[in-house]
């Protein structure tokens, strides 16, 4: 028999509460740190494109955002999952705390993608294949919270939206190749944006270090949102209450 | 275990049957929307031609969608919903009878309905069967990918218009391919390649979908 007693610790609110505070400590200003780099490095100094100018900067924080608010969905999911099979408190908190991060983050991504539209494609908004799927990912996103909402007993509401996240997970690969397959119905696709090998080596680095930065900027978030939750949830416990007090 | 199965179906096909004025509603609905098309766009059969596929597809899910929030409610009010848990029957196969019974007396005369509407908003030719076909495949697979939706909205007081926006998205690629066949064939292409998709993800929900409705439903009722 392996020794699971690590897998169940972390199932207690009370041990991720005091660890995520000592990660916290060094995780917030390495953020921090790396968003300046990349910002700096993207918005500042890189050069402009030769054929979008100026306007290819957006990609900096659209890309990120866009890839970070699929990686929470599967994220999202996973915690779902484990919640279930292994009834993990922690894990349905994790849950319901990185649904609002990735669809605040998939709202950014369709925001900076139609600011992004104008100079490019000459409107706000087009109705493409992955600002389509985009859009159908914030639909999930608000599907999984409104039914975790609706729910009065809170339990029974994080097992019915993991279940949904679940099956939206499954859905999400079938959305994303039939927006494709629709696109190419309706409008084939006139203007291509590059390809990600054909970043010159001088954009793609303040891009990868923008990618790093988000999921920094993901965890932070998460654990913050996760400790309130905890905190919260746990409010009648000795150790919160003990926690409040002598704080 | 069939029979069980045919037992619930038979069951489910009779309360329908006691229903018939709920029975139509769907169908009712169909129509009634549908006519507010023409009278919102404009008679031109031109103009009606280009947009048919899409319109009838649109009413079709939104049919499926408002009549499947009824699946497991009555049940559940009178608790014959707890008892199909607790049954030695498993729960899946008791799902799958119930989306089948709700499948025949909505998908089902949709469909046969379909090329009616199809004349009233000028279909071109070409369009006819792939709409037949590809409603009757994809309704099978709106009913299932519903019922999920359904089981998980059951116990709240009003579920109705939170199943409706749990479920729509999920409902996207059915429709894509759905629409996306008829269309292909009215502009004179090959709609094989759509409506097999569509049959693939009958086939997907239909395997993956009990499940997470009996999931689903067990959550629901215990918590």
């Amino acid at each position: 028999m392996a020794n699971w007693t690590w897998f169940h610790r972390l199932g207690s609110p009370k041990w991720f509460y005091e660890k995520s505070g000592r990660w916290l400590r060094w995780l917030v200003p390495l953020t921090v740190l790396v968003l300046i780099t990349g910002l700096v490095w993207g918005l500042a100094i890189a050069p402009p494109d030769a054929k979008q100018g100026h306007s290819v900067r957006i990609f900096y924080i659209h890309v990120p955002s866009a890839m970070l608010s699929l990686a929470a969905f599967y994220l999202m999911a996973s915690a779902g999952a484990v919640g279930l099979i292994w009834r993990m408190k922690l894990a349905f908190v994790a849950m319901k705390c990185s649904a609002p991060i990735g669809a605040a983050l998939t709202a950014l991504a369709l925001i900076t993608g139609s600011i992004w539209g104008k100079p490019t494609w000459g409107t706000y908004w087009e109705w493409d294949a992955k600002l389509t799927s985009m859009l159908i990912l914030f639909f999930l996103y608000l599907g999984v919270m409104a039914l975790q909402e609706a729910y009065s007993d809170k339990q029974a509401g994080a097992k019915a939206s993991a279940v949904l996240a679940l099956v939206g997970t499954v859905n999400i690969p079938i959305i994303y190749k039939a927006a494709d397959w629709w696109n190419t119905l309706h409008q084939p696709a006139t203007f291509k944006f590059t390809e990600e090998s054909s970043i010159d080596p001088s954009l793609a680095w303040p891009f990868w270090i923008m990618i790093v930065g988000f999921y920094g900027f993901f965890a932070v978030v998460l654990f913050l949102r996760m400790r309130n939750e905890i905190l919260y949830s746990e409010r009648r416990t000795q150790w919160v209450r003990a926690l409040v007090k002598g704080e | 275990m069939s029979g069980g199965f045919t037992t619930i179906l038979r069951r489910d096909l009779l309360l329908a049957m006691r229903r018939r004025g709920e029975l139509a509603n769907p169908l009712v609905f169909f129509l009634i929307v549908l006519t507010l098309v023409p009278l919102a766009v404009s008679p031109s059969p031109e103009q009606l031609a280009k947009i048919a596929p899409g319109i009838i597809w649109i009413m079709a899910l939104l049919a499926t969608l408002l009549s499947i929030d009824g699946l497991f409610q009555s049940d559940y009010r009178d608790g014959s919903l707890e008892q199909m848990i607790i049954s030695p029957q498993p729960l899946w196969l008791i799902v799958l009878a119930k989306v089948l019974a709700h499948w025949l007396v909505t998908g089902l005369p949709l469909t046969l309905l379909s090329p009616l509407l199809g004349i009233m908003l000028s279909l071109p030719e070409a369009g006819y069967w792939p709409m037949v076909i590809s409603l009757l495949v994809g309704t099978a697979a709106l009913s299932l990918i519903g019922a999920i939706g359904a089981a998980l909205t059951v116990a709240l007081r009003r579920g109705g218009l939170l199943l409706s926006l749990v479920v729509t998205p999920l409902y996207m690629p059915v429709l894509v391919f759905g629409a996306g066949s008829v269309q292909r064939a009215v502009d004179g292409f090959s709609p094989d390649g759509p409506l097999l998709v569509v049959g693939a993800l009958m086939a997907l929900s239909l395997l993956l979908a009990p499940f997470a409705c009996s999931g689903a439903l067990k959550i629901s009722m215990h918590g």
